[in-house]
């Protein structure tokens, strides 16, 4: 079935292009076909929802995107560079907020935000601002000077998602950015990437499990299955052509699309 | 290249905040070797254990690779703990040097054994020991030396192993033969045939003899030039394996 998938995203356009990209994991005990053979093309400016329950492969489809996990099959350019060829170029094009974080809890709010800019190489006073902006924009403003650990959940969440904006990506891969957060928190999250993108036409491709969420705030989605992609389009279309009215549930979409109901968050929302 | 430089001055503040952070850890690493300055280091001022010289200038250069060994062969650990918080992989997110990822913090981990080997060494100048500036210093170059090479293999191991379980017992099982079998307690002089012999395969045993050489002021013998020699051996594979095991695990 072939579904509208917005006319201005079009394939020359693309800033993420995958074929075919695949990831099998040989471990002790046989192997896990993690990813078989996804196509993507992501427009410059779109934001896209990568849904699927767990262990679909959609942590290891954005490891891929981002240099972390060489693919075993296939190709993928993201800002024009190769996965292989042009791992640097990619790494500077993108920003990547894993699905557990990344920060030294022993370490200063503060010193983590300045050390990730200027690992993205920014010089020390703009990584330093940069730091103080988006302290602002994420509600973090006071905390600036206490150890990681002494976060809440919530709090540590933002964080991790603005280590990976200092600069100013223009690719963005979140990786469950809203699991943890509050009503509040995850609301202020959806206003920030759709700022991003209207004022500095980021790409955001982000995984969620929350269906409402995916439906305001992606233009397209991809859902995934067993490492294939399951079905594809706008909300609207996808809708449509699962539970048969644009109107229906993005819910009943989804259970119509995998077999089965959306896989609950992998941790329970915490108290910010 | 300038910025690989700029990469590992970046990477080599972290670390070096984190240790100042830290002050007890800082002293911590020299603790053991202290203990055996204190303790045992008495115990041997009436042996003839040096046929030039005191005993303390026998042992306290073993000492001083004793904790080169150590420190810096567990200095892995770090890595699997940032593993875990998942820094690991958001530093390799980032266009940062690979080689910066790794030679910031070996620089770390030798400027803090040094400066242990250094807080050793005035320690070990009240309780006695007398010895050439220019063999203290050349002690120090070996500390240095051995602790390059030590803590860049305890970070491709880290990185290859998956879990502390791991890592611990392999690095056990690697230090205390070669504390043993390279005579850095007492000289392997003493030591009937057989053993003198095996122990002549451990590299840090020609380390320790440079060292004690130099202590005595013989800096132009062959204790030295081979404790030269192994350093720099020593340094060129540790930086052959992890070049292969960091392009592997951190591409
Ligand atoms: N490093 C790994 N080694 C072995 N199997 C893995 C590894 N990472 C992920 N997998 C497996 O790959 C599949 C997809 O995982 P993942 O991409 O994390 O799914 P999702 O993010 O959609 O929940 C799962 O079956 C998971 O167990
Ligand atoms: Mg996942």
């Amino acid at each position: 079935m072939q579904f509208f998938s917005g006319s201005v995203f079009l394939s020359g356009m693309a800033v993420i292009t995958a074929s075919g990209l695949t990831r099998t994991f040989t471990a002790h005990r046989g192997t896990v076909e993690a990813v078989r053979g996804i196509d993507l093309a992501v427009g410059h400016g779109e934001i896209l929802g990568l849904l699927g329950p767990n262990g679909a492969g959609k942590t290891t489809t954005l490891r891929m995107l981002t240099t972390l996990l060489a693919p075993t099959g296939g190709s993928a350019t993201v800002a024009g560079c190769d996965l292989v060829r042009d791992p640097a170029g990619v790494r500077r094009a993108t920003g990547y907020v894993a699905q557990s974080g990344g920060v030294d809890p022993n370490i200063s709010v503060r010193e983590e935000l300045v050390t990730q800019g200027r690992l993205y190489r920014l010089p020390k006073a703009r990584a330093a601002a940069r730091a103080g902006e988006l302290a602002h924009d994420l509600g973090l403003e006071g905390l600036l000077d206490r150890p990681c650990a002494a976060l809440s959940g919530g709090q540590r969440r933002r964080l991790d998602i603005a280590m990976g904006l200092l600069h100013r990506p223009a690719v963005l891969f979140l990786d469950e950015p809203t699991t943890g957060l509050d009503p509040g928190s995850r609301a202020a999250l959806w206003e920030l990437v759709r700022r991003l993108r209207a004022d500095f036409g980021t790409t955001v491709v982000l995984t969620t499990h929350h269906l409402d969420e995916a439906d305001a705030l992606a233009d397209r989605l991809v859902v995934v299955d067993n490492g294939v992609v399951a079905a594809e389009g706008t909300p609207r279309a996808l809708k449509t052509a699962y539970a048969g009215s644009p109107d229906a549930s993005l819910q009943d979409a989804f259970l119509a699309i995998t077999g089965r109901g959306p896989a609950p968050a992998d941790t329970t929302p915490v108290a910010v | 290249m300038t910025s690989v430089l700029s990469d590992t001055a970046l990477i080599f503040g972290r670390y070096a905040r984190q240790s100042l952070r830290s002050k007890v850890q800082m002293l911590f690493g020299v603790l053991m070797p202290l203990l055996y300055l204190l303790f045992f280091g008495p115990l041997l001022t009436k042996l003839p254990l040096a046929s030039e010289g005191s005993s303390w200038q026998v042992l306290v250069p073993g000492l001083l690779l004793q904790l080169a060994l150590f420190g810096a062969s567990f200095c892995g650990f770090a890595i699997l703990l940032e593993k875990q918080y998942g820094v690991v992989e958001r530093m390799r997110v980032t266009p940062v040097s690979r080689l910066a990822l790794l030679l910031g913090r070996v620089l770390r981990d030798t400027v803090l054994l040094t400066f242990q080997a250094g807080l050793l060494v005035l320690v070990a100048l009240v309780m006695g020991l007398r010895a050439p500036l220019g063999g203290i210093l050349i002690g120090f170059a070996f500390v240095a030396a051995t602790a390059v090479a030590l803590s860049s293999l305890s970070y491709a191991l880290a990185l290859k192993v998956s879990s502390p379980q791991e890592f611990g017992p392999v690095v056990n099982a690697a230090t205390m033969p070669t504390m043993l079998l390279s005579g850095l307690m007492l000289p392997m002089a003493l030591a009937p045939g057989w053993l003198d012999v095996l122990s002549r395969f451990m590299p840090l045993r020609h380390l320790v003899d440079g060292v004690r050489a130099a202590y005595v002021g013989d800096y132009t013998g062959t204790p030295v030039l081979y404790g030269a020699l192994t350093a720099a051996g020593l340094a060129a594979v540790a930086a052959a394996v992890c070049t292969r095991a960091f392009r592997r695990a951190a591409a």
